[in-house]
């Protein structure tokens, strides 16, 4: 099987003495969804921080399509939406994404197509001229997921994607989400909702920095014999504990 | 580096501002109404006004500028945007060259509008000409671009950010040879005007209200300025990290 990424070994310790990570090991396949659930303050975003290349780790603990995490060649090939809003609120969502595309380097003529493209994966064509500081909160945050689909990126981290987005909508992503994993790229989705979970073709589980599981949700369920996944994630920490 | 993503982001933080009319008045409005309400300030002095307005001219661009780029780039290291970009294909001078660009535009602008009305409106005769006053105006923006690109990495928030105006730039102000002459004052004073880059900024302006021509004094004020603001430019540089 080839793998996205690979994670060795890594522990992260910040601000001199938190350990946020505890000697994670994982191997994550190409062109699927790959769900990191856990609770808030588990560990997810650092996790996804490391994977981008965000913060600093030592050698080899991560590699991504075989190369080290962050390393200059990866810049084209990863693209990561933040917890954060991570886009301008005192521009237009049009001005938004154009600038991003530019960033992302497309040639003026491609930009337009690709603006086009975003624009209707996250369905926002009709209010794109719109100040971004003007839209709702689920709005918002479909900004910053455009931005994260910009390209043709063989692995997109999303963090916390689907927070304060309508039901249909999220439903809407999920079905993107999935096409583009079927399409051979591979998605890292953080969310600490258990019910998204189930959407994911992978799960991995994480609390208090710590690997608590790495399956398919089926296999999950079908080793701790529950019915849903909080229950496969309560059991799970129970037994550790 | 890219040309084109400079541009872009250059672009970018232009149309930011175009979109906040305060900033904008804060930028074109704000000097040049100051410089009025001098004039009226010093009515019956019409010679102090005469000689400090040039002078102000050197140190308004660099306050406002310092003030609206250190906020501005505050705001993108701390919304994420920064860490966004970081994690794309661009380089950190794309990103700096940028900023500097786009605050140098505009401190072109500010000094066209706040020298036309000096030299139009309040009538002061300026012997360097109008096209130095603006050269060591823009000089004096691209300073105070750069010194905010630098000291916002210094700043988890904009109240913190606006302490560097009185920690940094008031005891620059105090010194500069604006309120008294820098030979009158106390020996380590002077030391210290002497690594001060607004001091070179006010002198510079000094040298365009005395000299109609070009002087060597004009020319090692301006190198000082350039180079203060190119150092402050690559340790604002060194600042943006790709990981933390």
């Amino acid at each position: 099987m080839e793998y996205s990424v690979k994670v060795k070994n890594l522990s992260v310790t910040l601000g001199g003495h938190f350990k946020a990570l505890k000697n994670i090991n994982l191997e994550l396949p190409i062109g699927r969804t790959i769900g990191f659930i856990g609770p808030s303050g588990a560990g997810k975003t650092t996790l996804i921080r490391c994977i981008v290349g965000a913060l600093r780790i030592n050698l080899n603990e991560i590699t991504v399509f075989d190369k080290l995490a962050g390393s200059q060649d990866l810049r084209q090939q990863v693209n990561y939406m933040t917890q954060e809003l991570s886009v301008y609120p005192d521009l237009t969502v049009k001005e938004n994404l154009k600038y991003f595309i530019t960033m992302a380097g497309y040639s003026r003529k491609a930009a337009k197509d690709m603006l086009i493209e975003v624009l209707r994966l996250v369905d926002m064509t009709n209010i794109s001229e719109s100040l971004v500081s003007n839209l709702s909160s689920g709005q918002k945050q479909r900004v910053s997921l455009a931005v994260a689909l910009i390209g043709s990126p063989k692995l997109i981290v999303l963090d916390e994607p689907t927070v304060g987005l309508d039901p249909v909508l999220r439903e809407k992503l999920w079905n993107l989400f999935s096409n583009l994993a079927s399409k051979g790229t591979t998605l890292i989705i953080s969310s600490h909702s258990m019910e998204e979970a189930g959407r994911c073709d992978d799960l991995v589980l994480i609390r208090d920095g710590r690997l608590v599981a790495h399956s398919s949700p089926t296999e999950l369920l079908h080793r701790t014999g529950t019915k849903t996944v909080e229950e496969s994630f309560l059991k799970l920490v129970g037994d550790k504990e | 580096m890219s040309f084109i993503k400079t541009l872009a982001t250059t672009k970018r933080v232009l149309s930011q501002l175009g979109h906040d009319r305060r900033t904008l008045a804060l930028l074109f409005i704000v000097p040049p109404a100051l410089l009025t309400i001098l004039k009226y300030v010093f009515q019956g002095e019409p010679r102090v006004f005469a000689t400090i307005a040039p002078m102000l001219l050197g140190i308004f661009p660099m306050i406002i500028m310092f003030l609206i780029t250190s906020i501005v780039t505050l705001r993108e290291r701390s919304s994420g945007t920064l860490n966004r970009l970081m994690t794309m294909p661009i380089s950190k001078s794309d990103f700096i060259f940028g900023y500097a660009i786009a605050f140098c535009l505009l401190g072109l602008v500010q000094a066209m509008i706040s020298s036309g009305v000096m030299l139009g409106l309040l009538r002061v005769t300026v012997i360097g000409g109008s096209i130095t006053t603006m050269i060591v105006a823009v000089l004096a923006a691209f300073l105070g671009t750069a010194l905010g690109l630098f000291t916002s990495a210094f700043a988890s928030s904009e109240f913190q950010a606006v302490q560097f105006l009185p920690a940094l730039i008031f005891p620059q102000l105090l010194v500069c040879g604006l309120f008294v002459a820098r030979t009158e004052m106390a020996k380590p004073l002077q030391w210290l005007a002497d690594i001060m880059p607004l001091t070179y900024s006010v002198d510079a302006m000094k040298q365009v209200t005395i000299s109609s021509s070009w002087t060597n004094v004009l020319s090692r004020d301006l190198i000082v300025v350039a180079c203060f603001a190119v150092v402050a430019l690559i340790l604002g540089a060194a600042t943006i990290r790709r990981q933390e």
